[in-house]
């Protein structure tokens, strides 16, 4: 892999606070690596300005090896940019030539407000799975692990769910700023094994309501979430969650 | 005298009768007492969890915007347990000796018998949950091989286990949320313990948001906040794993234990340049199949690919015969270590290693050959059959790398180097998990107490889980049994406001101090130092040059760190400010416990202390203890010692030969 240095422009969101009117504010950035992850793009922008005396950009990050979900930047409009199956900080800065401009702005919903600059609170998706996201089983009750069979095929598609990481590129991809993939992924999980079986009917409809509730959009089936998602988490999730909610509310 | 109140009786016996003779708190009364837990990782959340079930009032806190973000997320490869699902010859004994001679007999035996006897209790929990393990064609639980064992006992998730074990204990977290049961503070930070009559009695916490200063009462307060690792600046810790809430504690009180004991990981993907903020690893669990080798001749610049076979050497298997590429970290990371410093690394760095699938590819692809009955086909046909089961098994380890580097893993070797993983030092605990604070308790990462002086791989999930699900319930009680009639200490008491104004004063200090250099800059610097002089390798000279340049490095952050913005609202480089300066004072505690510690065991290594043939040389004689340290005033510590009697393991020198 050839490495290379480049100088770029970038077009940044900034936001005092949840209540501030934003507004993007362009910077040059100079002798970018292409081995820098684009975080670290950011580091080195943030520094230049702590020193020059100005207020560096606030974004959230944490892990910065793609599982922890906190990571959030629309990269010229695309949730975690222009990779596909990937996190922005997983994003490293081969993706770009010398003399690019890159947009960058946060995740944009309603149900996610801005903290400040980059920075979302995304605690509606925590609200969700308190409405049901779990299996109610107390600490100590548990049987032997293998006394519960499980065919591989459905562990398989309920662990493909289950990698969802709760970033809320899902949201942002979407012009409605539906949570469907998110819940679906979580209802999925659940509903394909055999230990979630028992509160399967009410577990969809509440955790529907509460989506419902923090003022996330409907589905209106365009696939933007799948496209963006980091984890390759698939619309026919919520294809089941509409059969899951569908026989819930039948019964 | 250090007392860790082990239960007496047989090794066996220990925690069965505790459970039987603890105290109980009563359903009504459990009602009335408040416990505060901080950090929301596999520790907090299942304990949070566990406690909330059990009717006790739960506050939780974690710095980030959602307790499952815990960078136990991040752990990949598995969790142990001594199931003997494969019929190999697994036992709690055996998890139990394979954990305390892969501490390098540095760790207590009856908290790692215990942690043997949970551990397949917590698969069976984790289960019940939903948390999706892999599993055979037959619906049970598969299992494979980690390092420093001889039998399969490893559970795993592909290769996100951390994160669907961190996911269930998250989901059982926010059920009690909804239950009312437990209160979720997010974004928020832990400034310091909060003592009333020798007991901890709250905390004072900082909402990150706002940058509001906030007290919160507790009958007892558990510190379940991880490790140590980012005193390196480079590491595979969170960006945001910090030290800060264990530092406050020991500042108040409690003692430090081992905190040189620090794990470097061979597998890393290697640095890349100065920018690098983080490193990034990859699973243990890659070295079940892979083979780990460097070119026979030195400054060999030739492509992977080019060096044939007879001039490769695979030198862990050379070196180990019995355990191979499945050696011990701590050995595995020297190994590495020894290769690339006598001038056999590779890549443009030259401080890196291959780490090779081209054999396990090939031998997967015959052997989904004859699974299929395929008879004849080619080469390239069986290296594609190969290669989808190996990216069944590590796929998404593969792709990672191939994102950082630009490389793909299934095509040239992966280049690895080791780095900074894991802390097994940390707050001093007794048996019941209480630190030398009375109502202070810590678990998980960020106590000390069953990994000895080397943690082996897969079993940082199984002692978060055990403490978190199944000890605290337990022993949590026996303290609270006292305090039922304790009430709820209103927050505007003195010991709450005095605590509150120190939290303030420090941070206005460290604010108005306005000087030319970046908390990032002073981080860089004390992690270069720390990974110089107390890495891999220490010596009593580079020891004591680096307490000096720490001190030094301490005066000149209290004189010129410049931190932006202001401290009444979202400021994630004042934040960081506390905890590179909490970083600082810790580095020289390592450094002093590092000094002190004349031989090597696990992953403390002193280059003045090893065998002819460069393998780590303990001093049973003089140092089987545990070193407790004592904050006394700045650069000053008392050490106490809890020395380490075997009663049933015979400590011998390690072999994995």
């Amino acid at each position: 892999m050839q490495h290379y240095n480049m100088n770029l422009t970038l077009k940044v969101w900034r936001q005092k606070d949840k209540n501030a009117a934003g507004g993007f504010e362009t910077y040059q950035v100079k002798d970018i690596s292409s081995e820098m992850s684009f975080l670290e793009m950011f580091d080195v922008l943030n520094e230049r300005l702590i020193v020059e005396g100005k207020e560096p950009i606030a974004f959230d990050h944490d892990c910065r090896e793609g599982i922890c979900g906190m990571c959030s930047m629309v990269i010229d409009g695309r949730p975690h940019g222009p990779w596909e199956a990937n996190t922005t900080c997983q994003l490293h800065m081969r993706a770009y030539k010398d003399g690019d401009t890159i947009v960058v702005e946060p995740w944009r919903a309603n149900a996610f407000p801005v903290v400040k600059d980059l920075v979302v609170d995304r605690g509606s998706f925590d609200r969700i799975i308190q409405a049901g996201g779990f299996v109610s089983v107390n600490t100590g009750n548990a049987v032997d692990g293998n006394a519960i069979p499980i065919e591989k095929d459905n562990a398989d598609a309920a662990f493909a769910a289950a990698a969802c990481i709760g970033c809320g590129a899902c949201v942002a991809a979407c012009k409605n700023s539906s949570a469907m993939l998110f819940v679906s992924a979580k209802v999925s999980h659940l509903a394909l094994l055999p230990q979630g079986e028992p509160e399967r009917r009410q577990r969809v409809v509440n955790m529907i309501a509460q989506m419902d509730k923090e003022g996330f959009g409907s589905c209106t089936n365009t696939y933007s979430c799948e496209a963006e998602c980091p984890k390759e988490i698939s619309v026919t999730n919520i294809a089941r969650l509409n059969r899951e909610y569908l026989q819930a509310s039948l019964k | 005298m250090l007392d860790a109140k082990i239960p007496s009786g047989s090794l066996e016996s220990k925690w069965t009768d505790y459970k039987g003779h603890v105290r109980l708190v009563n359903p009504a009364n459990k009602r009335k007492i408040e416990v505060i837990i901080v950090g929301t990782g596999l520790a907090g959340a299942s304990a949070a969890a566990s406690l909330g079930e059990l009717g006790y009032k739960v506050k939780a806190f974690c710095f980030q915007d959602s307790p499952r973000r815990a960078h136990s997320i991040a752990a990949q490869g598995g969790i142990n347990a001594s199931k003997n699902y494969q019929n190999d010859g697994d036992s709690v004994f055996r998890l139990f000796y394979d954990t305390i001679k892969g501490g390098d007999y540095r760790a207590r035996e009856a908290n790692v018998h215990r942690l043997a006897e949970v551990s397949g209790a917590i698969i069976d929990q984790c289960v019940a949950q939903g948390v999706p393990f892999a599993r055979e064609y037959g619906g049970l639980l598969s299992n494979r091989s980690f390092g420093g064992t001889q039998v399969q006992r490893t559970f795993y998730a592909a290769g996100q286990t951390g994160q669907q074990l961190l996911i269930g204990a998250y989901q059982a977290l926010e059920r009690q949320v909804a239950l009312g049961n437990v209160t979720m503070h997010t974004r928020h930070e832990m400034l310091d313990v909060v003592m009333i009559d020798g007991k901890a009695r709250g905390i004072i916490a900082r909402d990150l948001v706002s940058g509001k200063l906030e007290r919160h009462f507790g009958h007892a307060v558990l510190l379940c906040t991880g490790g140590y690792g980012n005193v390196f600046y480079l590491s595979t810790n969170a960006m945001g794993s910090n030290v800060t809430a264990a530092w406050k504690a020991h500042k108040k009180g409690a003692y430090f234990s081992n905190p040189c004991f620090t794990q470097i990981h061979p597998t890393c993907i290697p640095v890349s340049g100065d920018h690098q903020s983080k490193l990034t690893l990859m699973s243990e669990s890659l070295r079940n199949d892979g083979r780990i080798w460097v070119p026979k001749k030195q400054h060999d610049d030739r492509k992977a690919n080019e060096i044939p076979e007879e001039e490769r050497d695979y030198y862990l298997e050379r070196r180990y015969p019995a355990f191979g590429n499945l050696v011990p970290r701590d050995v595995a990371s020297r190994a590495a270590k020894e290769r690339c410093d006598a001038g056999y690394g590779v890549g443009s760095s030259k401080q890196a290693v291959y780490l090779d699938y081209s054999d396990a590819i090939e031998r997967y692809g015959k052997a989904e050959v004859n699974k299929r009955n395929l008879g004849n086909i080619s080469h390239d046909e069986i290296m594609k059959l190969g290669k989808d089961v190996v990216k069944e098994k590590y796929g998404n380890l593969f792709d990672m790398y191939e994102k950082i580097t630009g490389e793909n893993p299934y095509e040239v070797p992966m280049r690895i180097y080791p780095a900074v993983h894991y802390t097994m030092g940390g707050l001093w605990v007794n048996y019941e998990l209480q630190t030398t604070i009375p109502g202070l308790y810590a678990l998980g990462e960020c106590n000390f107490s069953d990994h000895g002086a080397n943690r082996l791989g897969a079993s940082a999930l199984m002692q978060g889980l055990a403490d978190g699900y199944f000890v605290i319930p337990y022993t949590v009680g026996n303290y609270l049994a006292d305090e039922i009639s304790t009430g709820s200490v209103p927050t505007s008491h003195p010991a709450f406001e005095e605590t509150e104004k120190a939290v303030a004063d420090r941070i206005n200090t460290l604010k108005s101090i306005n000087g030319k250099q970046t908390v990032e800059s002073f981080h860089k610097r004390l992690g270069k130092i720390m990974w110089d002089k107390c890495g891999m390798a220490r010596s009593e000279e580079g020891l004591k040059q680096a307490i000096q340049q720490i001190r030094d490095l301490k005066k000149e952050f209290w004189s010129d760190v410049r931190i932006p913005g202001s401290i009444d609202e979202f400021n994630p480089e004042l934040d960081k400010a506390g905890r590179v300066a909490d970083f600082i004072e810790l580095g020289e505690l390592m450094c002093i416990d590092a000094l002190d510690r004349n031989e090597s065991c696990g992953g403390h290594f002193r280059e003045e202390y090893q065998t002819p043939d460069g393998e780590a040389l303990r001093d049973d004689a003089n140092y089987m203890y545990v070193s407790a340290w004592q904050y006394s005033k700045e650069h000053e510590w008392t050490l106490h010692k809890e020395s380490l009697d075997y009663e049933v393991v015979k400590p011998s020198q390690r072999s994995y030969k």
